[in-house]
């Protein structure tokens, strides 16, 4: 049986890491605290590797089935007897699979910033950061709770927001991340209140529980709950997609896209752990959390899942074809391969064969997991080489950083489905899912997986072919063993990832898939990622005027792509004109005007009205005579009109 | 544990306050003295869950009745539940820490630190009365030091907003003592002031329906009710920092309590009648509240803005009528109080250093002084509702309660107290990343870090949101039998 103890010392460390340095970073650790933090976060990941391994070898399956295990569960804040937030931890076959990812890349991202964040002045931080993030994101891929899944993913969110902030004297850093942070709280709004529908039909928070009554034919909550509608749509789907809003928003989906470029501002191992191999696939994680539910009882809500994943799969690949700052095209096909994640999942059913969507998509997640990370881990290294983000400041590195270049390649190959490399798996069994299921997505596939390999091979040759380099300043090469060795163990993940027979472990109903493979099936997607390559060796292998020629031809898309279609633009025309302008500022002058004018006027008055009569107490006595007769004189009158009248 | 050392003790401070020959012996004692609240406070939420896990099982404990005016049937009678007990921890954490801020004022420092420790002492009666009258006696004693903090250690326009605040609250008062004489006459031939008593007999629906508006908007005036909420910008930008954190961490509690427990607790049907308007009120209160605060820019007319979205979730929690919902509204209170008093105090840490308020002026404050920073991003964090302080914890409390109402007009009004979190979340970090971030400008390169008592005050408050934040069961635990009462008593259980 699995130890609750060393589970929740997964988590658990990494926040102990956090406080430490954290709290006494500054002190006592300023120069200990990468080594400090690498180490916790050394054994946390044992911890993950020991526990993975127990579960999916040892005592995980029952009847040859996965099964979901709760080996912690306490009450956090009791709301009814059915109703309360547990912090639990969850162990099935995708949280074991996330706690090795994120344990195993965060360990990546610490010991290449041993080498990179060195000499930095505010060095304890960014480890004390970044051992916050890993607690975080261990919370979230083990919740066992729908709201303690929400309360992680907004610690998530927060330390994203450190991170992106790092550089907090850059004014462009600070906007990334208050950008980041807004973007996906308005997101996570969503989140919530799909978290209050769900919970209100189902009558629980907890995962399992809410599962089984959302599922099970005959049960009365999955009837009422399909039964009750709002603009003619069931609850449950309302439920579900506004789940899946909270989802989109993490994971950069289109049209909350808009933060993740702009996060780029954070210092680059931090990309290379948040915005491409953990947090943002949490959108994807939270949907095959949920993905009985989404597959058995809300279909509707799932081919939205398929085809926001597809716009955004396509719209992003587009987009990363034009962009000349390194990180922000690995921005894009980050969204691009999550918007593969999602559709596949969207496309996938539940049980059997049919499940091989899910299969796929995390599968995908896995694998995408070490490339992405090994790709911006290396453009890292390129920019830590020749001090810029820009492609036009690059060119020729190969000969410098040999490193770097081979492991990048192989991280191209990799994404691109070059056969035989890990990509190539997870992308093949994509297509594969959405051939059986949705023509349409996949021909949106087939294509964008082309325009990937180009752009890939677009931003390999600008950095390491094209123009020579001409090296000036401090000749440091590839840097030091610390960023080196993660580069290395990366590029081995991104090679040899594609073996393991995912279909064995991960599946939507815990039985062994058995994945086919025909080669028939491969040959459309291995060409049109050839055709991606060649085409972009031919353009940008060596300097010429082939690019902007294109470019100029293709005025109208070029221009608009990179824009990135407005969006940015449009966002900006909501919030600063129409909230801003015509929500904000007139509540404001309406409280000011109004509101607090009455409060003035009634203030005013008041006084005026006795400054108008205060004239009465003159302390005369005649005055008081002649008041106090006349007044006789009128009630008299008056008792003498009641009497007889 | 006798309940009338929360009363005797403060009384003893301010008698020492007024006693003492020099401004270090003010100090000291009225430091050691709310010292001493702080540990009493403690040690009541000790008893108390002791005697309950004891089995006890009276709605109000540590009871204690004596005859003040027999012939008009007033009792000083006191007793705590659940409800009581957290707010009294929460005025007992924020007097501390009021004190502690406190430590550099040169002007009248004895009047000073004589005010503020009488204002504790309402607060403390008003917590735990369970007579009408005494609790009203202790209501206005609450109100006249305010005026005098904001009148004479007030900045800007002060007299306005003193005058403003004391009258705008005096009006209150006069709807809530208007209220408390219906409930006293209206109950035939048994006139009485006591809650308990008033609670069992029954007011007669006709009573409730008449003289429940008058306590609500009377003491809903205490806690920013829409739209006599204007005294809070103002009062809250003059007066001096202390009196900011006793206004808001303390004063504007009074009202959500009184709304709770003499409105909603002595005239259920009446709050059922009028649920509606309730909800209507305080959810245009949260999300307008939340659009004004992002047009300002003084960081103390910011804090006092969002003051007024957030205390809209007591309402709001208060106006669902579900037990959850309640439960909500009284963590939102002790949580708001909390978040609020910080917020005020690391304003005051500020302006004394930069010598201004104004979120436009500064920039890159994190460099040299990051212990202050860290505080403001701490408070900030916390008023944008992020899971591990206690906004969040009450936030959601609340959100789960008003749920569970399952008609549309209840929704819609969830939805928007929900969508107000985003707009928070928006000028929080605006001001966030204007003071703490950015480039530092060059006249502020020079700038010292806080001292200790600054970090003392702090680090209180912030534990006590980061425990509420990380063991929210033991406040749920604390409150929830009293709001189960409450509710009984409004579904007529």
């Amino acid at each position: 049986m699995p130890n609750a103890i060393n589970i929740a010392l997964i988590p658990l460390l990494p926040l102990a890491g956090f406080l430490l340095l954290g709290l006494f970073g500054k002190k006592i650790f300023k120069n200990s605290a990468g080594i400090i933090g690498t180490l916790i976060l050394l054994i946390s990941a044992g911890l993950a590797i020991y526990t993975a391994y127990g579960y999916f070898f040892d005592y995980g399956k029952v009847n040859d089935v996965y099964q979901k295990l709760i080996p912690l569960k306490y009450t956090w804040l009791e709301f009814s007897k059915d109703v309360s937030i547990d912090m639990g931890i969850i162990l099935d076959p995708i949280s074991a699979m996330m706690i090795v990812v994120v344990t195993f890349v965060s360990l990546m991202v610490h010991i290449y910033s041993l080498g990179y964040m060195k000499g930095e002045e505010r060095y304890s931080t960014y480890y004390a950061y970044l051992s916050l993030f890993t607690f975080s994101m261990l919370g979230l891929v083990l919740s066992s709770n729908i709201f303690q899944i929400y309360i992680f993913w907004e610690l998530v969110g927060v330390s994203s927001f450190l991170l992106i902030g790092f550089y907090y004297d850059r004014p462009s850093a600070v906007a990334a991340s208050k950008k980041a942070f807004i973007v996906t709280r308005f997101a996570d709004l969503g989140f919530l209140i799909g978290i209050l529908v769900l919970s209100f039909y189902s009558g629980t928070l907890d995962f399992n529980t809410l599962i089984q009554k959302l599922t099970s034919p005959e049960s009365s909550e999955l009837k009422t709950a399909i039964a009750s509608s709002f603009l003619g749509v069931s609850a449950l789907t309302w439920g579900l997609t506004l789940v899946f809003i909270g989802g989109a928003g993490k994971s950069a989906m289109f049209p909350l896209h808009i933060w993740l470029p702009d996060a780029m501002e954070g210092p680059t191992p931090v990309s290379a752990l948040i915005h491409a191999a953990t947090m943002v696939v949490a959108g994807v994680y939270l949907v095959a959390r949920l993905f009985p539910v989404f597959a058995l009882s809300a279909p509707d809500a799932l081919s939205i899942v398929a085809n926001v994943g597809a716009i955004s799969a396509l719209f992003a690949a587009i987009i990363a074809c034009t962009q000349t700052d390194i990180k922000r095209v690995l921005a894009y096909s980050t969204m691009s391969q999550i918007g593969y994640m999602m559709f596949a999942l969207g496309v996938s059913k539940y049980g059997g064969e049919d499940g091989l969507g899910y299969t796929a998509s995390m599968f995908h997640l896995f694998t995408h997991a070490m490339f992405k990370a090994l790709l911006f881990l290396g453009a890292g290294a390129v920019i830590h080489y020749v001090h810029s983000n820009d492609m036009k400041d690059m060119g020729g590195l190969r000969k410098h950083l040999p490193i770097t270049h081979i492991t990048f390649l192989l991280a191209c190959l990799s994404i691109a489905g070059f056969p035989l490399l890990a990509g190539f798996f997870s992308k093949e069994e994509i297509l594969l899912a959405a051939y059986q299921h949705n023509a349409v997505i996949y021909w949106i596939a087939l294509i964008t997986s082309g325009l990937t390999a180009f752009y890939m091979f677009r931003l390999y040759f600008s950095i390491f072919w094209n123009k020579a380099y001409h090296a000036h300043g401090e000749h440091h090469g590839d840097g030091g063993v610390a960023m080196m060795l993660p580069l290395l163990l990366l590029a081995a993940g991104a090679v040899f990832a594609g073996y393991i027979p995912f279909g064995h472990f991960v599946s939507t109903d815990g039985k062994p898939l058995e994945s086919e493979f025909h080669l028939s099936f491969s040959i459309a997607p291995v060409a049109l990622g050839l055709i991606g390559i060649l085409t972009a060796m031919w353009l940008y292998k060596n300097e010429n005027e082939k690019p902007a020629k294109l470019a100029a031809s293709l005025s109208g898309l070029y221009k608009s792509a990179y824009h990135k279609f407005y969006i940015d633009e449009l966002y900006l025309f909501v919030t600063k004109k129409v909230l801003f302008n015509l929500v904000a500022r007139p509540a404001a002058w309406f409280d000011k005007t109004v509101v607090d004018g009455l409060v003035n006027f009634t203030g005013n008055t008041t006084q005026d009205i006795s400054e108008r009569i205060k004239g009465i107490q003159s302390g005369k006595v005649q005055q008081y005579a002649i008041y106090f007769l006349v007044s006789a004189v009128v009630l008299a009158l008056l008792f003498i009109y009641v009497w007889k009248g | 544990m006798n309940l009338l050392l929360l009363i005797g003790l403060p009384l003893l401070t301010a008698v020492g306050v007024l006693l003492s020959r020099n401004t270090q012996q003010v100090r000291s004692i009225a430091f050691a003295g709310s010292a001493l609240q702080l540990i009493l406070a403690l040690a009541l939420i000790y008893f108390f869950q002791k005697e309950r896990a004891a089995g006890a099982v009276a709605q109000m404990l540590f009871e204690q009745n004596y005859a003040l005016f027999p012939s008009l049937n007033i009792n000083f009678h006191i007793g705590v539940d659940g409800i009581a007990v957290s707010m009294i921890l929460l005025t007992a954490l924020v007097v501390l820490a009021g004190v502690l801020v406190s430590w550099n004022v040169e002007k009248m420092t004895k009047e000073f630190y004589f005010l503020l420790i009488l204002l504790a002492m309402g607060a403390y009666g008003f917590f735990i009365s369970l007579d009408l009258f005494v609790l009203f006696f202790f209501l206005e004693i609450a109100v006249i030091p305010k005026y005098l903090l904001i009148g004479t250690w007030g900045s800007g326009k002060k007299e306005y907003s003193a005058n403003k605040l004391a009258l705008m609250l005096m009006t209150g008062s006069s709807l809530v003592i208007v209220g408390i004489l219906g409930m006293y006459f209206g109950n035939g031939e048994h006139k009485s002031f006591d809650i308990i008593q008033l609670s069992q007999a029954g007011i007669s629906p006709a009573v409730q329906k008449l003289f429940f508006p008058f306590l609500f908007i009377g003491f809903g005036i205490f806690t920013a009710l829409f739209p006599f909420h204007t005294w809070v910008p103002d009062g809250h930008s003059s007066a001096p920092t202390a009196g900011s954190m006793f206004l808001a961490g303390i004063s504007m509690k009074l009202g959500g309590y009184g709304c709770l427990r003499v409105a909603t607790y002595l005239m259920p049907q009446g709050a059922q009648e009028y649920s509606s308007w309730i909800i209507v009120l305080s959810s245009i209160a949260i999300l307008y509240g939340a659009f004004a605060t992002m047009m300002q820019w003084d960081l103390k007319y910011m804090n006092a803005y969002s003051s007024i979205s957030h205390c809209g979730f007591v309402l709001l929690g208060i106006g669902m009528l579900t037990k959850t919902a309640i439960t909500g509204a009284v963590m939102q209170m002790v949580s708001h109080g909390l978040m609020t008093a910080l917020f005020f105090a690391v304003i005051g840490m500020i302006y004394e250093r930069t010598h201004t308020r104004q979120i436009n002026e500064m920039g890159g404050l994190m460099k040299v002084m990051p212990f202050t920073m860290t505080v403001l991003f701490i408070a900030g964090l916390c008023s944008l509702g992020l899971p591990g302080f206690s906004g969040f914890v009450a936030e959601m409390t609340v959100f789960m309660g008003s749920w569970q109402n399952a008609d549309a007009f209840h929704r819609i009004a969830t939805i928007i107290a929900c969508m107000s979190i985003v707009v928070t979340a928006v000028y929080i970090l605006r001001a966030i990343g204007q003071v703490a971030m950015g480039p530092i400008k060059e006249t502020y390169a020079g700038l010292s870090d806080a001292s200790w008592n600054e970090k003392l005050a702090a680090i209180i408050l912030i534990i006590g949101i980061v425990a509420i934040g990380v063991a929210p069961f033991l406040l749920n635990d604390l409150i929830k039998p009293g709001a189960e009462i409450i509710m009984n008593k409004i579904s007529g259980k």
